[in-house]
């Protein structure tokens, strides 16, 4: 580790797995053994992960909701308030003719929920994000391609024991993750 | 204890498998394999976007008058071209997110091409309206905006919504595509050794970094997204059938209009992501990733699209007999004997006689067969949506309005060049980025090994 003037506290201490199996195991320890602070690295989504590590985060979906209902609001009011403005009667038609605005209504609706869904994920996400602590672990560019990795964080209360536990779960190796800048 | 070794062992081939992957996938952009012949068909390609640009500097100077078009044949090549390219486009957002959220697992062999192939083609036929505006650069006229003559405009005019629905396609399959490539550009980043690639890629990743509260998001994201894009391909279609049904236009005001659109979207984008399904295959040596079984199924996607839209198509003149309105009975038979029989007849021949042969399992197995039978459900296609336009509006209501109509020189070549457009950043896609989804297809392997194993190591 290089010399710093400042010590900071370390990022967490990582594990490294061959199977996605191996890693939900572990998660389910360390969740028993009462480790909180936990994150995990796997090279496409695990379902059984999700639930492990204890995720109940539904931001995005209602974020969708609420993209959606302000597009579709959006696009409803717009038509209904320019043909009020700018009255153009044709053959005595209604001016606010319901069946004619759902389109319009429609597509921004559709835009406004995925605006919302995408851009939602990606903010509380914190992405993009081009450095991270855990692209100084050595063999952490395997998290891409057929390795699993989990972290416990160093703000965990636990800590301590962190490096002895994930060592007795049968890793690859446990690895030290220092923080490379500032504390979030 | 043959059971643990015999689990150890098969853990040890999915762990292979992965990084066989995910090499694969990542390989290609890194250390393409055949750069001769990627060159081979990216000079034309740039020859045809070269054609784009003198048909388009054309038409810019002289304005649209230097298209065959005149009035009753206001539509043409134009309007033709915008429903023919967003309808292949179609087909990519359905493989990509019906079959996601059916949870059809060979659907990650085919779902990144096919999305790309989607964007191109909606740039493609989104140039087409701007272009035939006349004066294309006052194209802000259609948005909504405050101005300092207090115009809004028309909203109950099918052209305004055109506009919402299209632009509206086009962010939602940019924005479907990248974030279903980002995982896949981390992993490109990661095994890329130049200095230049890891930055480029590592931009475009974002700085993915496979974490599980990222990957729990990413998937609400890109399930809903995929939920939402659905309907959006069928109102986006049906809305351009509208475009032809909202206007008093014999042979267009058939209620079978949305569906038969949609539908015949949907069909000629399967044929297209069938052709480059089979010539990326064999370019790129992907036989291990889009199996014979991938082109089984979208040679039944094929047959099953396409006899929807021959129904379509026995719908629309059972509609005619039907109703018995005398410009009608004349228009259909001048679709059949007129002067543009020939649309109308290559529509039905193309489109649907070749098809057939994909009854057979061998001839939709086929990489050659698979390849001709979409290359002539996409010329028929085109034949249809020409039939539609031009047939109906040279042969309108009465007699005094019938006048013929030709595609000059420069509506040809604008066509000719749009090839160009979207091959263009097509072949750039497919030398420079993952063309299947590697993260997909490895998700698929753990998931089918769960469900053959029972979660063994979890116990």
């Amino acid at each position: 580790m290089p010399e710093r003037k400042v010590p900071l506290p370390p990022f967490g201490v990582m594990a490294e797995f061959d199977d996605a199996e191996h890693l939900v195991d572990a998660v389910k320890r360390a969740r028993d053994a009462g480790f909180r602070r936990l994150d995990a690295y796997t090279p496409f989504p695990v379902a059984d992960l999700t639930e492990a590590l204890g995720i109940h985060d539904n931001r995005v979906p209602w974020l969708t909701l609420a993209g959606g209902i302000m597009g579709a609001a959006a696009g409803f009011g717009l038509q209904v308030w320019s043909n009020l403005d700018y009255p153009i009667p044709v053959g005595g038609r209604p001016l606010v003719a319901l069946p004619a605005t759902l389109l319009i209504t429609f597509e921004l609706t559709v835009l406004g929920a995925v605006l919302s869904a995408i851009l939602g994920m990606l903010v509380l996400n914190r992405l993009p994000r081009l450095h991270h602590p855990v692209f100084g672990v050595p063999d952490f560019h395997l998290a891409s391609t057929d390795k699993f990795f989990l972290v416990i964080l160093g703000e965990d209360a636990r800590f301590g024991e962190a490096a002895r536990f994930l060592g007795d779960l049968a890793p690859v190796r446990v690895v030290d993750v220092p923080q490379t800048e500032g504390p979030e | 204890m043959t059971d643990a070794t015999d689990t150890q062992r098969a853990d040890t081939q999915r762990a292979a498998a992965y990084a066989h992957v995910t090499a694969e996938v990542t390989g290609i952009p890194l250390h393409y394999p055949r750069p001769r012949a990627w060159w081979l068909c990216f000079l034309p390609a740039c020859g045809l976007l070269a054609v784009f640009f003198t048909a388009l500097g054309v038409l810019l100077w002289n304005g649209v008058g230097v298209w065959g078009l005149n009035i009753p044949v206001n539509w043409g090549f134009d309007i033709v071209n915008y429903i023919w390219f967003l309808g292949i486009g179609h087909a990519g957002t359905l493989i990509s997110a019906m079959l996601l959220l059916l949870n059809v697992h060979w659907r990650n062999s085919l779902n990144r091409f096919a999305e790309a192939m989607t964007l191109f083609a909606v740039v493609c036929a989104g140039l087409y309206p701007l272009m035939h505006l006349g004066r294309p650069w006052l194209f802000y006229w259609v948005a909504p905006y405050p101005n300092s003559m207090t115009l809004w405009p028309q909203f109950k005019s099918p052209l305004t919504w055109d506009f919402f629905a299209v632009l509206t396609y086009l962010t939602v399959s940019a924005l479907f595509w990248y974030i279903g490539i980002v995982p896949d550009l981390a992993a490109t980043r990661d095994r890329a050794r130049g200095r230049l690639a890891q930055v480029l890629y590592g931009l475009g990743a974002l700085g993915w970094r496979g974490s599980a509260h990222h990957w729990a998001r990413w998937g609400q994201a890109y399930r809903l997204t995929a939920a939402i894009a659905v309907p959006l391909v069928v109102s986006v279609h049906s809305e351009i059938s509208l475009l032809l049904a909202a206007g008093p236009v014999p042979g267009w005001s058939s209620t079978v209009f949305p569906p038969y659109f949609v539908l015949g979207a949907a069909f000629s984008g399967f044929a297209v992501v069938s052709m480059i399904a089979v010539v990326l295959r064999g370019a790129l040596g992907l036989q291990d990733l889009v199996r014979p079984l991938h082109l089984d199924m979208l040679g039944r996607l094929l047959l099953a699209t396409g006899l929807m839209t021959a129904y379509g198509y026995a719908a629309e003149v059972f509609d005619t007999l039907y109703g018995g309105e005398k410009p009608e009975l004349s228009l259909l038979a001048d679709r059949l004997t007129g002067p543009f029989a020939w649309s109308y007849w290559g529509a039905v021949i193309a489109n649907f006689a070749p098809l057939q042969l994909l009854w057979w399992r061998g001839v939709r197995r086929h990489p050659l067969a698979l390849f001709l039978i979409g290359f002539s459900a996409m010329v028929g296609m085109w034949c249809e949506r020409f039939m539609l336009l031009a047939t109906s509006l040279h042969h309108s209501w009465v007699p005094s309005s019938w006048r013929p109509y030709t595609p000059s020189f420069w509506e040809v070549a604008l066509f000719a060049g749009m090839l160009g457009v979207f091959l263009v950043p097509f072949l750039v896609f497919v030398r420079f980025l993952p063309v299947i989804s590697a993260f997909e297809v490895k998700e698929a392997l753990f998931e089918e090994s769960e469900e053959k194993g029972g979660g063994h190591a979890g116990a």
